[in-house]
């Protein structure tokens, strides 16, 4: 079994992966009733004897007696990290794993990029390489940030390249959230597009995100249970957003919603890596089957269900509908059209009690409505986890490499080039030392670069599907 | 004589165990229709050719599971430990911790030869403990890393160590409408190298299964288990001891020596497939009656007809080759038999698989992923000719 190290960067990182850490334990507590250390939650626990002072108290198995997540958090500015040191998941994070600073980024891309990197970069490579070091076997590194600010965007991705020099065999999956079009920062189109070229670079596979897709799956999660419409099928709260029965009793900050859905795709992602099933999907896997050429890693990943149902056993049609939900605009954490654009590949990640049958029947159903790319036509990659999530008897996460990215980034290209042209706020991060105006170029050449792949590979959907010939062999 | 089964990736390791459950539930079954010492007799065989004996009695089958993750492998020797009337070797598996990723590259290039030296140790002590080895089981998916890459490596290994010894890869073909996206890469790479490697391939494909599951067993909600049953069942009547000629009481000693030279008359044509018939779910058993004229009949309306199922067969036939003996036991009947569907089989999922696989290859499309194991495309290359070889001189037949 294999370990994963969690780098959360910046106020957003660290939010997302606060909640990440109270979801993934209340997921291990329902599953695992013994109390006993295994495997699957030592993909991201360690368990520690916390009366043995120093590094020595690692226990590899038998019974829990403090686990300790494996993270790295990083923050420029206290505030967050020290609200999460003082909640009540302080005993899950090791003091040693993290690094702040006192006077934040400035939401400067260059700042957190150019200074702070080469401020920490000592110490980052330091906790690193210990936290690795408590590792068996690692396989991935999965980085939460957010595009629009200082320090998630600038230091976060300057973390890319320090973790593919040190550890390239260890995969990077970046969870990145990006700037909706409302977005209060008005830099944040400058530190998206400077951090993407890093992401393009340096980032094995990326989840893009916006805040304004999960604030409609919110609102839509809202609407359902209050108008009771569906009558008594729903359960009045949605474990999906909500933390009921979770360590956090106080009322709900406002962002809590809307990370806990990310939080739970993070851990649909690994599920099927930490528990058992009868078609097992590993890390690695992904990254072998949706990323056909080593620049497209962006995956739109769409989630259901998204509210609970009271009903345990749930019949064909519910299931069926849960697969149909999955690709709808609905249930996607980015805005963005899939069903109008072409596939390159698609991954279901299916949880709890499904089986291969039903799998096989939602993919041929589905399959006429959508537009995959000629030469991937049967581009699915499917998984099935016995182990369900907490509060659902199922679930399917749908991971789809799309061109429907495309018109996103295409935006944030507008955006980026309409304060460009004026040079507004530029003098912000032209006087820091390392960055020249240059360095905006190339992080536009690099996107541009990115959209005319697309571009080519949704020109190949109006040619006709030429009859490649065989090989002719003398017999 | 006995039989080693090695069991590789997901896949093998599902179903080498119900294959291993099959067989054993099978010969020790109570209910029987021959004389009390037939049945003896048969069990002493079946114990020999799959089991080894322990200390308290528990047969030990003659099994090496390796997987290069520890999930799967936990699950099957824990499954049969619980049964309680048969289980694995303690030291018998071989396991590391982080999986092959649907790479055939990553299992053939960098986990078979870091691990080929613990793997043939396992192997070599399941070989010493029989005593008298008939040959190699090997069971494999083609879609995944470890079983068809892993499998392609180990396979070779064998032909070299073991050469007198006959191989009989089960290799599975993966659903039509894709259960992994770069399957097409990964069977034609694996089907390129068995076909040198291996003395015989066994070709079971999980769509053909799921049908019969639908069908025939009248399973609503098929899960893989399920399909692995129908596997092990096909499988399990496949190896089975069957009376030789001198008269009964006396078994068949040489299973895959006899199988191959029926079977595989020419090393061009390697390529087997099963018809099993009857299959039905337990519940129509007690309503169906079945006579040995009959089966037969059956039997040879699906080969000539190609199809798997005895239901919604397809009367379009063309002249088929001559069957080839019909090896049977009690009351179910299978026929092995060397013809032209697996041809067909091989031709027509072979185009479907080429051109999917040229388009990709053209665009070079996730070949960056094998490169990086040292799989270049020139051994693509290789793979497509091999196999566009054997589809042709199976054409010409």
């Amino acid at each position: 079994m294999t370990q994963s190290v969690v780098v959360q960067v910046g106020q957003c990182g660290n939010q997302i992966g606060c909640c990440f850490w109270d979801l993934a334990l209340r997921e291990h507590a329902a599953v695992n009733q013994k109390g006993i250390y295994d495997e699957a939650i030592s993909s991201f626990f360690r368990n520690v004897d916390t009366r043995v002072v120093g590094d020595g108290g690692n226990i590899s198995k038998g019974k829990i007696c403090s686990l300790k997540a494996r993270a790295v958090l990083i923050d420029m500015e206290e505030g967050v990290v020290n609200e999460i040191l003082q909640g009540p998941l302080r005993d899950v994070f090791d003091s040693k794993q993290l690094i702040t600073d006192i006077s934040g980024s400035g939401n400067n891309w260059a700042v957190g990029h150019k200074v702070f990197g080469r401020l920490y970069q000592e110490q980052i490579l330091e906790k690193l390489r210990k936290s690795a070091e408590h590792c068996d076997c690692l396989q991935c590194f999965f980085i939460i940030h957010s595009m629009g600010g200082g320090t998630g965007s600038g230091l976060g991705t300057f973390l890319l390249k320090v973790l593919e020099d040190e550890f390239p065999e260890v995969y990077r999956f970046v969870t990145s959230v990006y700037p909706s079009g409302e977005d209060d920062v008005i830099t944040s189109p400058y530190n998206s597009i400077l951090a993407m070229k890093e992401l393009n670079e340096h980032a094995d596979c990326v989840l893009p995100i916006d805040n304004q897709s999960l604030f409609d799956i919110i609102s839509k999660i809202d609407l359902m249970v209050n108008s009771g419409k569906l009558g008594t099928t729903i359960k009045p709260k949605s474990l999906v957003t909500s933390s009921a029965g979770a360590l956090k009793k106080q009322h709900q900050k406002p962002f809590d919603a809307m990370n806990n859905i990310v939080a739970n795709l993070l851990l649909n992602l690994t599920s099927s890596a930490r528990f058992e099933g009868s078609l097992n999907m590993d890390l690695n896997e992904i990254s072998m089957n949706l990323v056909p050429f080593p620049q497209l890693h962006y995956l739109v990943s769409s989630l259901t269900p998204l509210y609970t149902l009271a009903d345990v056993n749930i019949p064909t049609r519910r299931l069926d509908q849960m697969f149909s939900d999955a690709f709808s605009k609905d249930h996607q954490l980015i805005r963005a059209d899939p069903k109008h654009s072409l596939y390159l590949a698609c991954a279901l990640m299916v949880r709890g009690n499904v089986q291969v049958s039903d799998l096989r029947r939602n993919i041929e159903r589905l399959k006429p409505s959508l537009q995959f790319i000629s030469w991937n036509q049967e581009g699915w990659k499917t998984s099935l986890c016995s182990v369900p999530p907490v509060g659902h008897s199922h679930s399917l996460l749908a991971l789809a490499n799309n061109t429907c990215v495309k018109p996103t980034f295409m935006e944030l290209r507008e955006r980026f080039m309409r304060l460009y042209k004026k040079k507004a706020h530029l003098h912000h991060y032209l006087q820091i030392e390392g960055m020249e105006e240059s360095c905006f170029m190339e992080a536009v050449s690099s996107l541009s670069a990115l959209i005319e792949e697309y571009n080519q590979l949704d020109a190949t959907r109006s040619m006709p599907v030429e009859d490649l010939p065989r090989l002719s062999v003398a017999v | 004589m006995s039989i080693v089964t090695v069991q590789l990736g997901q896949c093998g390791n599902q179903i080498g165990f119900e294959v291993f459950d099959a067989l054993y539930s099978d010969s020790h079954c109570p209910q029987g229709l021959c004389s009390k010492r037939e049945n003896e007799v048969y069990q002493a065989s079946c114990k020999e050719r799959f089991f080894s004996e322990e200390e308290n009695g528990v047969p030990i089958a003659r099994a090496v599971l390796v997987d290069m993750e520890p999930k799967v492998i936990n699950q099957t020797l824990s499954k049969a430990a619980q049964s309680g009337r048969w289980k694995y070797g303690q030291h018998s598996c071989f396991c590391q911790k982080q999986g092959s990723g649907n790479n055939w590259a990553y299992g053939y290039s960098v986990h078979g030869p870091r691990h080929e030296e613990s793997i043939m140790n396992l192997i070599q002590n399941e070989v010493e403990k029989c005593d008298c080895l008939s040959g190699f089981f090997i069971i494999m998916s083609m879609a995944g890393g470890t079983g068809s890459g892993l499998g392609a490596f180990i396979t070779q290994n064998l032909q070299d160590h073991y050469s007198n010894s006959l191989k009989m890869n089960q290799i599975i073909w993966p659903y039509g409408t894709g259960e992994v996206i770069v399957q097409n890469y990964n069977s034609i790479l694996t089907l390129s190298h068995l076909y040198r490697s291996s003395d015989a391939l066994l070709v079971h494909e999980n769509d053909a299964v799921h049908k019969i599951c639908a069908k025939l067993m009248n399973i609503k909600q098929i899960s893989f288990s399920d399909i692995n049953q129908v596997l092990a069942h096909q499988l399990g009547s496949v190896f089975q001891p069957t009376y030789s000629m001198e008269g009964s009481y006396h078994y068949r000693r040489n299973p895959l020596g006899e199988l191959m030279e029926n079977l595989v008359p020419h090393p061009e044509f390697k390529m087997l497939g099963i018809r099993n018939i009857p299959q039905m779910s337990e519940n129509s058993l007690a309503y169906s009656t079945f006579t040995w004229a009959g089966l037969l009949k059956h039997l040879r309306q699906m080969l000539i007809s190609n199809s798997k199922m005895e239901e919604g067969i397809d009367w379009q036939v063309r002249p088929p080759l001559s069957g080839l003996p019909t090896l049977g036991k009690v009351s179910l009947n299978r026929e092995l038999h060397f013809n032209t569907s697996i041809a067909n089989l091989v031709i027509l999922r072979g185009k479907d698989v080429h051109s999917a696989d040229l388009g990709k290859q053209k665009l070079r499309a996730y070949i960056h992923q094998y490169t990086k194991f040292g799989i270049e495309e020139e051994d693509f290359l290789d793979s497509f000719t091999l196999l566009e070889q054997v589809v042709a001189s199976y054409c010409n037949l």
